[in-house]
């Protein structure tokens, strides 16, 4: 019994690096000790790549959101999908598609500044990326940043000439745009 | 009322009888309330053995068993056993003590972090952190453990949690907005694969353990005649399909009848139902029903796509969709196929196994068709793990659901034993047996001693070869016969050991004895142990790790004359191994 010629083997496609893009998965979760731990300890285990999670109270008592940024092929999330959705305590699973979506980070940078010059740049670059000075010190200056990640690592590039001290980030989170929730 | 009355309250209002557990310190105010209530409790003598006996009566009844260990040490023992029932789909509810409230955190004694622990081997777990929410939280966890895809679920409870007071409650309402399992299958999807079945030349289905959580056997049976396609189980399905029906092919997979094997390979039409086809199951998944469109019919919508391509999915309660799939095809005309059929009969009938042998050291087959010819349909037979586990999986002809449990997903040498002991209890009238391997059953030999005390009249066959078959026939296979530590040098005299529980042992060493014994003990209505002495040098062929299901290796030995209709006979050397 030989396999006729001509028939593909049955496989799930092996996706290329390339094909793998990243994805914004948003979770209502229940808002209870634990649940961060399951969901984090689902990627791990599976083997699913995570690049950063939020999480914080959502517009209902008790429910929180959870902003999940991972990488990966379509197979792939869709596996996160459904296991996420097994969570007892996951209520709702949505992948966000990039072009529908608002995604903001916050970032803290935290910065050398001693000359008069490059505090007087690093100033403008602030304004210029619509940024804030939240603290300033003889010796450094930290700014505060919102935006797409993107941005957040634009300005970064351009701090770092500076000496970058410290950079905070909060890591992004997503809601999608129009009058649709999830 | 006491937190420890209400956890007693709750477990008597969900309908349990038994609980097999182990005390211990964390324990005490739950173990007090115990002494004096109805329940019956079955004092284990390792909590691993609690775990399984709970998870052989699930599968044995289809009712939640409970199994309970103490703290630290006794929560970890009882690992073993939820991981078993996790992968397995066991509908178990485990219940840990936990050090107070105010120590969790300090390394207190016998502590340890059991949610942590048991969060990726559980389909949930709860810590009680106040008495008051004990009701609602045993209510959820027989919820979640018995509906959707089946599962364990371990409640933690501290002791102060224990002892507290709480109000019970007249009512308590489930509230888990998280989890609603799907039971009806889309009507659209089903109305597809009715299309595609019809379509189809060469239907098989493929059932697995999903089939005897749903009870679906009777439906089934009833696709299967309809649309003439025979019927290959997974190890969890075996028994949900009646073994010596004609279009029953057997088990399918890795150690699977030849049978199963090649049918599946030329089919082209594939239905899964409640399987998750397991890497034992498929072989190289890019060689797995290569011609084949796959209908998937699982409860769990994780499962589709997960390891094979599907091309229509069915999510929900495999005896709604399967029963609507019947009511559908059944209107329509000419669903059967004679061709298909007449020809899977007479490829099935000349590979069935050949399962009588004379020589002395005892073939395992032979031993194996002894055991059929001991039992009836209503007996529950467990297995351990190993080459035992596949020579009855392989060789054992199961009528009926329920009736053949095994670890099939986590392998957990040593599950043999107490799960026969379990299923006992929640069958008084069936009779079990345990069928073994020397290695793993010393694992839990300790547990002879719960068996007296309760009097569970269990029989375990021990197929004693003295070697650790199934790694050592790897090694023969694939390590070039380097015997690296699987032969048991120094074993116990297993009738002695019997002996020195108090429970009948007997030696069984030639053909026509294993009958003779095996009657005699299920007779006796007592707990017995039969040491089996069998040939350590028999192979059961197999397809090596990493290769198609039909590229089985060694020699598979047919019930008939001439062996050179066996459609595959390959070595290892030229497969390549592992």
């Amino acid at each position: 019994m030989k396999y006729p010629t001509g028939v593909l083997p049955r496989k799930l496609e092996v996706t290329k690096m390339d094909q793998r893009r990243n994805h914004i998965i948003s979770a209502l979760v229940m808002h209870r000790p634990g649940v961060l731990q399951r969901v984090a300890g689902l990627f791990t285990r599976r083997g699913f790549n995570i690049d950063s999670i939020t999480v914080g109270p959502s517009e209902q008592d008790g429910l929180a959101r959870m902003t999940i940024i991972s990488k990966g092929d379509e197979k792939v999330l869709e596996q996160i999908t459904k296991q996420l959705n097994k969570i007892i305590e996951v209520i709702k699973v949505r992948d966000l598609d990039a072009e529908g979506t608002v995604t903001r980070e916050l970032c803290l940078i935290k910065t050398h500044a001693t000359s008069e010059r490059s505090r007087s740049e690093i100033i403008q670059y602030a304004n210029i990326f619509r940024g804030r000075i939240v603290d300033v010190g003889p010796e450094n200056l930290t700014l505060e940043i919102t935006g797409t990640p993107e941005k957040i690592d634009a300005l970064i590039d351009l701090l770092r000439g500076y000496g970058i001290k410290e950079i905070a980030r909060t890591g992004p989170t997503a809601i999608s745009r129009g009058s649709k929730t999830i | 009322m006491k937190g420890s009355q209400a956890i007693i309250k709750s477990l008597t209002d969900e309908g349990v009888d038994v609980v097999f557990g182990y005390p211990g310190g964390v324990l005490l105010p739950l173990y007090d309330v115990i002494y004096d209530s109805d329940l019956k409790h079955i004092l284990v003598r390792h909590e691993q053995c609690a775990a399984h006996a709970a998870d052989g009566y699930a599968r044995a009844s289809g009712k939640v068993g409970v199994c309970i260990g103490t703290s630290g040490p006794g929560a970890t023992n009882l690992v073993t056993g939820i991981a078993t029932a996790y992968m397995d789909s066991a509908p178990i509810v485990a219940l840990a003590g936990q050090v107070g409230t105010s120590m969790i955190g300090n390394d207190a004694f016998q502590e340890v972090d059991t949610i942590g622990i048991t969060m990726p081997i559980s389909k949930h777990n709860y810590q009680a952190m106040d008495s008051s929410e004990i009701p609602q939280m045993i209510r959820s966890s027989f919820y979640i453990a018995r509906t959707g895809r089946p599962g364990p679920v371990v409640v933690d409870l501290p002791k102060d949690v224990q002892k507290g007071e709480l109000d019970y409650p007249e009512n308590i309402t489930i509230d888990l907005p998280g989890y609603k399992p799907t039971k009806k299958g889309h009507p659209l999807q089903v109305k597809k694969a009715s299309e595609l079945i019809l379509k189809s030349k060469k239907p098989v289905i493929l059932a697995g353990g999903g089939i005897i959580h749903s009870e679906s056997s009777e439906e089934l049976q009833h696709l299967s005649e309809l649309i003439g396609a025979p019927v290959t189980t997974t190890l969890m399905g075996k028994g949900c399909f009646p073994e010596d029906h004609p279009l029953a092919l057997g088990m399918l997979g890795m150690h699977g009848r030849v049978a199963s094997n090649m049918i599946v390979d030329e089919c082209d039409c594939l239905i899964a139902v409640g399987c998750r086809f397991s890497d034992r199951t498929t072989g190289d998944v890019t060689k797995f029903a290569p011609n084949a469109k796959v209908i998937h019919i699982d409860v769990d919508p994780a499962e589709i796509g997960k390891n094979v391509a599907v091309d229509l999915p069915i999510v929900g309660d495999a005896k709604i969709i399967l029963s609507h799939l019947v009511r559908v095809i059944s209107q329509t005309k000419d669903q059967g196929k004679p061709d298909w059929v007449d020809y899977v009969k007479s490829f099935r009938a000349s590979c069935l196994p050949r399962l009588s042998f004379d020589d002395v050291p005892l073939k395992p087959q032979q031993v194996i068709k002894e055991i059929s010819e001991a039992v009836t349909d209503d007996t529950i037979l467990t297995t351990d793990v190993g080459q035992n586990q596949m020579w009855m999986a392989h060789y054992f002809t199961s009528r009926n659901p329920r009736k053949f449990i095994s670890s099939g997903g986590l392998g957990t040498m040593g599950f043999g034993f107490p799960s026969a002991m379990g299923a006992k209890v929640a069958m008084p009238d069936n009779d079990a047996v345990a069928v073994c391997g020397d290695g793993g059953f010393l694992m839990v030999c300790q547990d002879l001693a719960t068996v007296k005390e309760y009097d569970i009249p269990v029989v375990v066959c021990v197929l004693d070869n003295r070697y650790l078959g199934m790694v050592a026939q790897w090694q023969k296979l694939f390590y070039d016969e380097r015997i690296s530590h699987t032969k048991l040098k120094a074993m116990p005299d297993f009738v002695k050991l019997a002996e020195s529980f108090g429970i009948n042992g007997y030696r069984v060493e030639r053909p026509g004895e294993m009958k003779e014994t095996l009657q005699e003990a299920l007779k006796s209505g007592e707990p017995s142990l039969i040491d089996v002495m069998i040939d350590p040098d028999e192979i059961l062929p197999m397809v090596p790790p990493g290769c198609g299901i039909t590229e089985i290796v060694g020699e598979y030995k047919v019930e008939r004359e001439n062996p050179n209709e066996i459609p595959y006979r390959r070595s290892a050397q030229e497969t390549g191994g592992d």
